[in-house]
Order: structure tokens, then sequence, then C-alpha cells
């Protein structure tokens, strides 16, 4: 392995881990597989269940392998305490995690949880991430599901709590004092009588290991004797980031290194015809042209003169067909064949509910694709020699980008290394996985380790976008404004997606170096639903959600049919911070406005009247609270706040892929009304997410997703012409500025200590378009059914 | 290939380049400097920033040759993770970053804006980032850094 020049931060950390285990005299797999270490072995009460039964959770939506389920085979088990732990002889504890810090806080958390659990000073505890030579196998870092797998009674928490009980049970033979007499604090076991009587962790083990299941019993600490987890815990990272001195994937330098760029095809969907090596060989610095079927890459000495040959080399691709027009392209959805039909929920009597119903409403909305665009460009570095690669990538998920790696380069999956380095913020799949691709190519071509940061047009034309959606809602109501139907048919085109074990060609750079995407499917018409999963948030919040017998939903509305139709996409799409989630909630939380107006009821009290679940209401109530909300119907009959500007408020909730996280937001907006001009001017939001582990950390990633949310409701929409995206750079993708007139943005934190830990990175800005939207109606009566809610919009529905 | 001699964060770096290098990558490739990234490579976003006697410049548009013998200050020539610039400082208290890979932006624009005018409005603050992007939207923590900065400054 060869590891960069300087010092790094982590991988630092992962070698003083790897040295201290070379110490001991055996390697970290060795460690893991207990070949020759000694062995400390304790007996456990109680029957032993696999970590797996505990995993398997439904109707959550997890990402296949949150929970380590799906682990590849050679992965550190999940099931066993010294996948996630070793302590040292010198009380120092090492936790390994496939859970990654993206910028989202994860790592101080559960730097946070590990001390807590283990009742270590949590500058004790070395937290590694995702390396696939030490870390176990949990997927991908998404989906909000990184506080479910590892803050509840499995993985790394339940590793935590058994290694507890098993110090304790060791300190209580040295001790020679009955376990319940013992206490566990500071790195000691201690008589809770006597304190002078008391052995420490590195004593106890000795710098041996656990050689233990996982105990999915294992007693966790109560929230109510938290001394670390709960506390608003400053991240450690702060302070290197604010100083330019952290170490990103961007800044990974290894001996030897050159440079890559990769040159894109000419329109999407176009073939490679030829490419002109003798146009560039001459260049300064000039080492290679990369070409395998539609990739093509070359590599130089510097950056710059990668860059200069990549723009000076002659590359001929074939005519492409043409991209659906942009300006029709959603009724162009709603008519594409072949479709693949999904029923989340279908009680069979919607239609003769509508067909009876005192009003039907009805309404159509329209989400465009949205990209990440993560303000650094992907960059990644690998160094693919002979037989053996190692990659140092800001991808989200280690173990997939190894497999799938490993098929693109033609070499055996545990012959590759993917170390974890922090990339920009993804907020999903950005460039990270694809870049990882392009960086081993073109390493493998040349034999050297090769760095290779795309450009801003590479990233923002070829990545994987949010999905593009067309809702239609329809309900109907009762002689006294009830509802008593909800009917939910959705189109939204779908390609590629994360390349998972199996697929390098849902990214770019697969595809391009000739491996397909996961197939299109067809299905219609869609099977009835067996299982109930709200992953999607296609069911609304409002119905009952009843599948297989049982109510699983958040609402009272029993009359309910929810139907996607996927089609085939022109671009690459795939998980974009609350994927589906965030247009479906759109639409659910716009319509939800609507009926409430068309009865002349107050959206809080016509929303909480439809409403079930209680961690749902909570947060209403909880938003509409601090805002001091008053009851009264939209539109807002005092809108006029000042001469030639109107007000109005707006509410919107969601629970979370149906129980994984719980908010509300309310949103107060002026708009000036001969220009259209929209400001916001406060934003309230309820967050939900169980109990708290970092309460600053939930407030950042909060208002973070409140403002996010803001951007891509104004402002973000990915345009193309008849061959190429022309959303290229932050002139043709509109971004709210750190300058923009930034609205004040309240946090209300639920904490629910008694509650499993939820997701908390995508529910603050699920709701936010709803909210907007609601907002805008309110102070103007008019309804816009299209994100971006753009300053043209606006103007457009105030004039008509 | 020029010769240069580099003023960078109060050291003299001397280095043969093609003159035609922007900026950023000699700070990045050729120094090793961490604090400025590219983020577009067309001056629109800031992730570059770095000071050129003492002004803000977006290292990923301007070639060596036009720096020359200026001197150059990138955000870790600010201050130190021991030692942080007092408005390093109130990024780190207010702890105003998500990912923090805008920061050089951010955080040297702001610096500057502070030095030139102490009294600097809500409006002068949001005028001077309003070519600043953060997708990560820490916008509201990092009003209030620059806020906390400001006070402390002025003591």
């Amino acid at each position: 392995m060869k590891t960069p020049s300087s010092t790094i931060t982590e991988q630092s950390m992962a070698q003083r881990a790897a040295e201290a285990l070379d110490r001991a005299g055996f390697s970290r797999r060795d460690f893991i597989k207990g070949a020759g270490a000694l062995i400390v072995t304790f007996t456990m009460e109680g029957a032993v269940r696999t970590v797996d039964a505990q995993q398997a959770r439904g109707g959550g939506g997890a990402p296949a392998g949150a929970f380590g389920e799906n682990a590849a085979p050679d992965s550190p088990p999940a099931n066993q305490v010294d996948s996630w732990l070793a302590i040292g002889s010198d009380g120092k504890v090492t936790a390994y995690t496939g859970k990654e810090e993206l910028g989202q806080g994860m790592s101080t958390a559960q730097t946070q949880l590990v001390a807590e659990e283990l009742c270590v000073p949590l500058n004790r505890v070395n937290l590694i991430m995702a390396d696939t030579s030490m870390c176990p196998d949990q997927g991908v870092t998404s989906g909000s599901q990184s506080h479910p797998a590892n803050f509840n009674n499995r993985n790394l928490a339940g590793a935590c709590a058994t290694a507890r009980a098993a110090l304790l049970q060791l300190g209580s033979t040295q001790l020679n004092i009955p376990v319940g007499d013992l206490v566990a604090e500071n790195g000691t076991i201690r008589s809770k009588a006597d304190a002078t009587k008391k052995v420490s962790y590195g004593e106890l083990l000795a710098g041996k290991k656990f050689n233990l299941k996982v105990d999915p019993t294992a007693k966790r600490k109560p929230a109510s004797e938290w001394t670390v987890m709960g506390k608003p815990i400053g991240r450690p990272d702060m302070a290197e980031m604010a100083t330019g001195t952290f170490e990103y994937a961007h800044n990974v330098r290894v001996p030897g290194m050159l440079h890559g760029m990769v040159i894109r095809p000419g329109a999407v969907g176009a073939n490679l015809v030829s490419v002109n090596e003798d146009s560039v060989n001459k260049m300064p610095g000039f080492v290679k042209v990369v070409v395998k079927k539609n990739f093509v890459g070359v590599v130089a000495e510097k950056k710059w003169q990668a860059m200069q040959i990549a723009n000076q080399l002659e590359v001929k691709w074939s005519p492409a067909p043409e991209l659906p027009k942009f300006d029709t392209f959603y009724d162009h959805l709603r008519n594409q064949k072949p479709t693949r039909d999904t029923l989340s929920v279908n009680s069979k009597d919607v239609d003769d509910k509508l067909a009876s119903a005192a009003r039907v409403v009805k309404a159509t909305y329209h989400h465009p694709y949205q990209m990440h665009g993560s303000i650094g460009s992907s960059c990644a570095v690998a160094d693919v020699q002979g037989d053996k690669a190692t990659v140092w990538s800001p991808t989200q998920g280690v173990w997939h980008q190894r497999a799938t790696l490993a098929m693109l380069l033609g070499l055996k999956p545990e012959n590759v290394r993917v170390i974890f380095k922090r990339g920009s913020g993804c907020y999903g799949i950005n460039g990270a996985d694809t870049v990882t691709y392009d960086a081993a190519l073109l390493s493998q071509a040349v034999g050297k380790p090769v760095r290779i940061q795309l450009t801003r047009r590479e990233e923002m034309a070829w990545e994987n976008y949010g999905f593009a959606f067309v809702i239609d809602e329809r309900a109907g109501l009762d002689a006294q404004g009830n509802i008593v139907a909800w009917d939910h048919e959705a189109w939204s085109p779908v390609l590629g997606n994360r390349p998972v074990y199996s697929y390098p060609g849902n990214v770019i750079t697969g595809f391009l170096a000739g491996f397909e995407p996961e197939e299109f499917r067809p299905r219609s018409p869609a099977p009835e639903p067996t299982n109930f999963s709200n992953n999607a948030n296609s069911v609304p919040s409002y119905v009952v959600g009843h599948v297989g017998g049982v109510d699983h939903g958040a609402g009272t509305v029993k009359s309910e049919r929810v139907l996607l139709h996927n089609v085939v996409s022109p671009f690459w799409t795939g998980p974009l911070r609350s994927p589906q989630r965030l247009q479906n909630t759109f639409a659910h939380e716009s319509f939800m406005d609507e009926i409430a107006a068309s009865v002349k009821a107050d959206p809080v009290e016509y929303r909480l009247r439809h409403l079930s679940e209680e961690r749902v209401i909570d947060v209403v109530k909880a938003a509409a609270k601090e805002y001091n909300w008053d009851a009264r119907p939209s539109p807002n009959p005092r809108a006029a706040s000042r001469p030639g500007f109107v007000t109005g408020r707006g509410i919107s909730c969601v629970a979370y892929e149906g129980d994984n996280g719980y908010s509300a937001m309310i949103a107060e907006i002026e708009i000036e009304k001969a220009t259209g001009k929209l400001t916001v001017k406060r934003i309230v939001v309820a967050i939900d997410a169980g109990p708290i582990s970092n309460p600053d950390g939930l407030r950042n990633q909060s208002e973070g997703g409140a403002l996010q949310g803001l951007s891509r409701a104004l402002g973000e929409e990915v345009t193309w012409d008849d061959h190429n995206v022309t959303s290229i750079d932050w002139n043709t993708y509109h971004s709210l500025p750190v300058g923009f007139a930034v609205p004040k943005v309240e946090v209300v934190l639920v904490n629910r200590p008694d509650k499993e830990a939820t997701g908390a990175g995508e529910t603050a800005i699920t709701v936010v378009a709803g909210a907007i939207g609601n907002a805008i109606f309110d102070a103007t009566g008019a309804r816009i059914r299209q994100v971006p809610f753009t300053q043209d919009r606006i103007k457009a529905a105030l004039a008509g | 290939m020029s010769l240069f001699s580099l003023k960078v964060n109060g050291q003299t770096h001397n280095l043969d380049l093609d003159p035609t290098t922007p900026l950023l990558y000699v700070l990045s490739d050729d120094l090793g400097l961490r604090g400025p990234k590219f983020g577009c490579g067309l001056g629109q976003c800031g992730a570059c920033t770095v000071l050129v006697d003492g002004g803000t410049v977006r290292s990923c548009r301007h070639s060596v040759s036009e720096v020359g013998n200026k001197s150059i200050t990138t955000l870790e020539g600010l201050g130190t993770p021991e030692k942080p610039h007092p408005i390093q400082k109130a990024f780190i208290d207010e702890q105003a970053a998500q990912c923090g890979y805008c920061l050089s932006g951010v955080i040297l624009t702001a610096n500057v804006l502070l030095e030139r005018n102490p009294n600097a409005s809500e409006k002068d603050i949001q005028e001077a980032l309003s070519h600043i992007l953060c997708r990560c939207f820490t916008h509201t923590r990092m009003l209030r850094a620059i806020e906390r900065a400001q006070k402390e400054m002025a003591r």
C-alpha cells in the first residue's frame, strides 16, 4: 500500500491503528479472524442472536447493506464486537465504522456514541471510517440511515454496549466484586462502594481482542444517564476546516502521482469515432491518451498540462439521437412507454369513493431534475499497479466501489482497497463514484498513481440527477369537507443509480467503459402491494396506509391509491438528498393546502384533522406554537404588508420515509407584486429524530436542509437543448449564494429519548417546497404547481 | 518555463513554472497547500479564493505570472488550528460549516470586508458574499460567525 506523502488526519489515524496492531503482533485482518491472537472469552447470559436477524427491518426503506446484512464476504463481520472496536493496552479506543463523515457531522456523533456507551473520555476514541481493509461493510452512507444503523441496538452501538458488559464481567473477576456492585467510568471498572478498587480497560484487556458476538440485547445506557451523547459537542474537524488544513480527497498527494483529465462525449448518447493522439503527444508533460470503448482520458505530469492536453485533443464523436424537448418534457414523461408500475397502497374503492364524493379536488404538480452540484467538483486518486489497486475516494460506499472497481479493472475485489477520503459535500450520488473509476482507469493505463478532479462542466453535465416528477393528485371530500379518498399517480424517469455491488454502468464512466446500467424492467399493471414501504413518501401522511391487514400510515383517510410509473430517463439519475420523498412531499403538502383552502379551513387544523401519527402531529403543533400561528384559512385576507408588497405563511409536514424522522415547517414570505420577487422572512422548522445525539449537529443539519431546500425550491433546475445538458456552471444552474437575503431559521428540536434513533439529514429539506408554495398562495391567492418557483413564474401567476 | 519567487504565507518559494499556470495549481500542487480549492475553475464560486496584497483573488482565474512577486495569503496563512485568526475562531465557535470546502471564499472575503470596513452593515456583508457559494447552505451560521468576528475585531 502506498501512503500519501503528507500528513493526513484520517489516514494517519488508520495507520496508527494498524501500527498499534502490528506492534501487538497481528494484522487488522488477523485480528478480526482471530488467527494467532490471544483470545479473551466471556460467557454471555442468554442466547446470542445473530445481528442480521435484528437488522431485518421492514418499511423504513434502508438501502441494502445499511445494517451490514449484505456485507461482502471478507468484510469484518457485523456480528462481532472486534469488527467495531479495539481497546489498546494504553486504554485508547479505536472504533471502526462503515458510516462516513460527509460533512453532516456523523463522525462527531459516532465518536460521542462510542465514548458514551464505553464510558471513556471523548478524546480517547479514535474513529476509523470506511476503509475496506479494516472497517465493516455497511453499504452506503445514505438515506438518513446512519443513525438507525449505528445508534440503535445493533452494529456500532450494540458492539459498544456488549463490550461494556464484557468489561464489567472481566472487572468482576479481576476485582472479585459482583458485577452489580461495579460501575464503568472513565475507562475503568470500579467498585461503587470504594473508588480505590478499580482496574482500567487497558489492564483488563492487555491488548487482547474481545472475540465476542454483538449481543443485540446488551443493555444500552438510557438517555437519562448520558454524559457525552445529547450534548452539543463541537466538531473536532472544525478548526482544521476553518484554517484550511483539513485534508480532503482533493488534497491527497501520493509520491510519483500524475494528473488526469477526461473527455466526455460530445452529446448524450454519442459514440467515440476517433481519437488523434498526434494532436497532443508533443505537448509538455504528455504521458498518455487512454481510450476504453467510449471512455477517453489523458494523463500528464502536471494538472495544468493535463488540462491543456485535454482541451487540445482531437476527438470525434458520432451524432447522437435528439433529447426529448425541454419545454414539453413533462407531457413526454406522462406519455412515455414502457413503464414500470408500482402500487404502494390500493384500497380498491378509490374510484367509487371519488364518484360518490360531495366534491372532488384535483391538481397536477411538476418537479424538475435537480443536481447535487457539489461546490468542489469530484476528485479521486488511484494507484493501480499490476493486479492490485488502492484508491482514495469520497464515495459513499467503499465496498460497493471496491466490487465495481474490480469489475471495471478486471481485478479481484480482495486486491482492491478503497479508502474513504472526505470530499466536498455530496448530498447523494454526485460524481464521487464516477471520478474514482476515472482515476482508476487512467492509473491502470499508466501503471502509476493518478489524481483527477472533474471540471465543473463534467461534474454538472454528467452526474446522476435527482428525479424529475409529474404528479397527479385527486381527493374526494364529503359534505363536511373532510377527505374521504386520496388518489396519487406519478411519472418519474430513471436511468442508472448507485453502482451497488455489480453495476459500474450505473454511473457515466462505467457506462462509457462498456458496462450497461441496471436493466429497466417494464411492468404493467402494477402488482397489488403486499408489503408497506413509504421509502419514497409516495403515500401521503393523511391516509391509513393499509397493507397486509395493518394500517401503517400516519393518517385517517381509508380510501387510498398510490401508483408510480417509472420510465426510462434520457439522463443518469440517482439519489439526491431526500430522493423522491422531497418531490412527492411537495405535491402532497401543496395539495393538502389546496384542499384546506377549498373548504376554507385553517391549514394547520385541517392537517391535524387528518393525521393519526402522534409524532407528525407533535411536530406540526411544535412548529405552529413557535411560529405563533393564528388559525385562519388561506389566502391571507390581510396580505398587503406595505405598499406594493404582500405577505403570507405556509405550512408543510412529513413523516419522513413513513417512520424515519418527522418534521414540520412554517415559512413566512413577502412578494413584491410588480416584479414577483420573493423574499423569505422567516422559517420555523420542528424536527423529531428520536433521541438527540448532538443538538447542535441536528440544528446545523436542519438549518442547512431548510436553506438548501429553499435554493432547490426557488431556482434549481437542470436544463438541456437538443443534444446536451445546458446547466453546466453556476450561471446556468442557480444556487442561492451565501449573500442572499438569508431568512431567520428557527429550529425546534422535539427530543424523543424513549424512541429509536431516526435519520435527521433529510427531514427538513423534504418540507421546504411545500411550505414556500403554500406561503405564496397565502400571500397572493395564486397557486404555483411547478418547482422551481422562479421570479418569472411567480410574476406570471400573479398576472394570471 | 520561468523562474518565480513566490511569497506565500510569509515564505518565499523559488519555482520553475509554466507562467500560464493558474495560481491555484501552483499553490495546491507545487506547494501542497490545502486552503484554496478548485470549485469551478470559472471564478463563480469562491472556493479557490486567496489574498494577493491583502485583496481577494480567485486563484483559478489568475495565472502565476499575473501575481509575480506580490504577497499571497491562503486560508492556512491567516491562522492555525492552535492559533486561529479571530474570524477563523468565530467560525469554529459558531460551528459555521458542514463539509467546509467553501471556507476559503467565505472567510477570506468576509475578513477583507471587516478589515476595510469594521462597521460593515448586514447589507454590506450580504453584498460581499453575493458571489460566494456554500452548497451545504450553512449560511445562517456563517453570517453569525462574521458578526461575532466583527464584534471581536472591534475590541
